[in-house]
């Protein structure tokens, strides 16, 4: 059976516009199967969210010497919205022979919004995944190629001051199990030489349980 | 033409309800509340759809308020319970995969009245366990509020046991019956039961409408003021023709459900056997057998449940999930968090709830089709969880 044939048995029910339905049905640059990709083909591997959180996207780069994105495949666990974003953001980056990374990096979830003619307002925090898992494989690139000075961890907010770990290395450690300050320290080296940051680690930690774990 | 497999959320109204009902919007229009012909006409015709559900439930007439949902029933039965035996103590006992309706209303009456209420944990399946409420019972406890049969997972309590209980230590007992009604016995002398929820769209009745079994003796404060209907405990005229159609609906729910019940438990077992037998790393939420004839609720590894909810409803095919994705809270089910499944299980919940209309040629229909979107959405997922981590 070819989902992607499917037609919808009446033209009214559809909660999505076209352009996202067309994207969650047909998605673009998806890595269909396990053997599909050469792994080392790619310069840039980047993977964000969890199942637990209800999303999880992986995200492949080929990045060229002129620093251009040549290819971009992804696979997501997610909702309609979540698979929908993450097809767009790789025909955005690959479309018209490649995106610069600098200007990939600046891609915000909007941007996506706008190409899938807008995604109705309480499932617009579905599509912040997909640029969160391209960052991060244009950080992996970074990584690889010795350039660690351009890496940008943004939104994280630095907690530790003299090991400079943020909120979202707390974050992962948490995700991972580490639910008390002894195991995310363990994790992370958090608080170790920055004692003043205790508190608000404690605080973070707590935060992070109660959205994840309830 | 779509499948609805969706019964749990609403049902249709059947058109003998339907008929039922008619003339008494604009022919019989009267208020049951006026001295004159016009009103004593509606009085005769609410009154003989209070006797007609008083003899299904077995209690007397007096016994039943109509009110506007299963929603209002529940808040009246536990607000105006607590409300009106403070004196006797200040600590209920309900369990954690109750609907919202009993939930939320527990939360606020904690939160502005200082009520102590006691969330019992349940097992696997979605069943309390009868020791556990035992051991929570202290002198102040009042009222145990536990669900018959649940909405999500379709488990169904040992309502008999807990009555045993809740009479030994002679606490009050109520029980929200709203997804039951249609297909277990709501006998209230048989069950032993002092409140009662029942509600109208789930049982092929009109929404809008529902009831309180209020056992005599049963102290309750009225939630809604006003002219003092409903022997002074749910205010606001009556709605005749739904009072009508919702006697018109239990009836007819009493009359054929023996036959519907084993014709709906055949489907529902066609369903579950096949789909956990023909589509890998699935299994099945709820209790095997002690569940509602018309639930099966299955989990899908790997894939997210409003995405598979969204492709079946290209097929036609109309169901319901405990995905994130689909709740206003973005929160998954806290039913299937509560029977001990991690939160990548809930995401990739999805409840069939069949009902009158549905035949084999509909679940035939979704069995042909629901392999291949699994499959297809697992293609597309980066996940790869095993039923083990599961514990299954």
């Amino acid at each position: 059976m070819n989902v992607g044939d499917v037609k919808s048995y009446d033209n009214t029910s559809w909660f999505y516009t076209d352009t996202v339905k067309d994207h969650f049905f047909n998605p673009r640059n998806l890595v269909k199967k396990d053997n599909e990709i050469e792994v080392k083909d790619f310069n840039g591997i980047g993977s964000v969210g969890s199942p637990a959180c209800g999303d999880q996207m992986s995200v492949w780069l080929k990045i060229d010497k002129n620093e251009t994105i040549k290819e971009c495949r992804w696979r997501c666990f997610g909702c309609a919205s979540a698979i929908a974003s993450t097809s767009m953001l790789s025909v955005i980056v690959t479309e018209n022979d490649g995106m610069k990374i600098e200007d990939a990096m600046k891609i915000k979830p909007q941007d996506i919004n706008k190409r899938l003619d807008g995604l109705p307002t309480r499932k617009f925090h579905c599509s912040v995944l997909g640029d969160k898992a391209l960052r991060a494989a244009i950080n992996d690139y970074f990584r690889r190629t010795g350039q660690n000075d351009r890496m940008v961890i943004e939104g994280a907010k630095i907690i530790d001051k003299i090991l400079k770990i943020t909120d979202k290395d707390i974050e992962e450690a948490v995700l991972d199990g580490a639910d008390t300050f002894e195991k995310v320290q363990q994790k992370t080296k958090v608080g170790i030489k920055d004692k003043t940051c205790i508190p608000e680690v404690e605080q973070l930690i707590r935060f992070y349980k109660e959205k994840y774990f309830g | 033409m779509e499948i609805y497999l969706d019964h749990a959320a609403t049902t249709y109204v059947d058109e003998r309800v339907k008929e039922s009902m008619d003339k008494y919007f604009s022919d019989e229009y009267g208020n049951p509340g006026s001295f004159n012909t016009v009103g004593l006409r509606a009085k005769n015709a609410m009154d003989e759809s209070r006797e007609t559900i008083s003899k299904i439930l077995n209690c007397t007439p007096q016994e039943i308020i109509f009110t506007g949902s299963g929603t209002e029933s529940i808040n009246l039965a536990i607000k105006g319970f607590v409300r009106a035996n403070k004196s006797k103590g200040n600590h209920i006992i309900t369990q954690k995969t109750e609907h919202e309706a009993v939930l939320e209303t527990c939360h606020y009456l904690e939160k502005e009245e200082g009520l102590k209420v006691t969330y019992l944990d349940v097992d696997e399946f979605g069943l309390i366990k009868l020791d556990e409420l035992e051991k929570e019972i202290t002198k102040e406890t009042i009222l145990v509020s536990i669900m018959y049969a649940n909405n999500e997972i379709g488990t169904v309590q040992n309502i008999k046991e807990i009555s045993e209980i809740c009479k030994k230590h002679k606490i009050k007992f109520h029980t929200d019956a709203c997804q039951a009604a249609g297909y277990l016995d709501i006998n209230v002398q048989n069950l032993g039961i002092d409140l009662m929820s029942l509600n109208g769209s789930k049982l092929y009745g009109p929404k809008g409408i529902g009831l309180l079994y209020v056992k005599k003796g049963t102290m309750l404060k009225p939630i809604i003021h006003g002219g003092g209907q409903e022997f002074g405990l749910r205010s606001g005229t009556e709605n005749i023709p739904y009072i009508v159609g919702f006697a018109k609906a239990l009836e007819i729910a009493q009359r054929e459900k023996d036959v519907e019940v084993m014709r709906l438990i055949n489907l529902r077992d066609y369903l579950i056997n096949n789909v956990l037998e023909n589509i890998p790393k699935t299994f099945l939420n709820g209790h095997p057998s002690s569940r509602l004839p018309n639930n099966a609720n299955i989990t899908f590894l790997d894939v997210e449940g409003e995405a598979i909810m969204l492709m079946m409803n290209e097929y036609g095919i109309c169901a319901s999930s405990g995905s994130a994705c689909t709740s206003k809270s973005l929160d998954p089910s806290h039913v299937i968090l509560a029977i001990g499944l991690p939160y990548e299980a809930a995401h990739g919940s999805i409840r069939f709830t069949l009902g009158k209309k549905t035949t084999k040629e509909g679940i035939d229909k979704l069995l042909k089709v629901l392999p291949g979107i699994i499959e297809y959405l697992r293609q597309v997922s980066p996940v790869n969880l095993s039923l083990k981590d599961m514990g299954k």
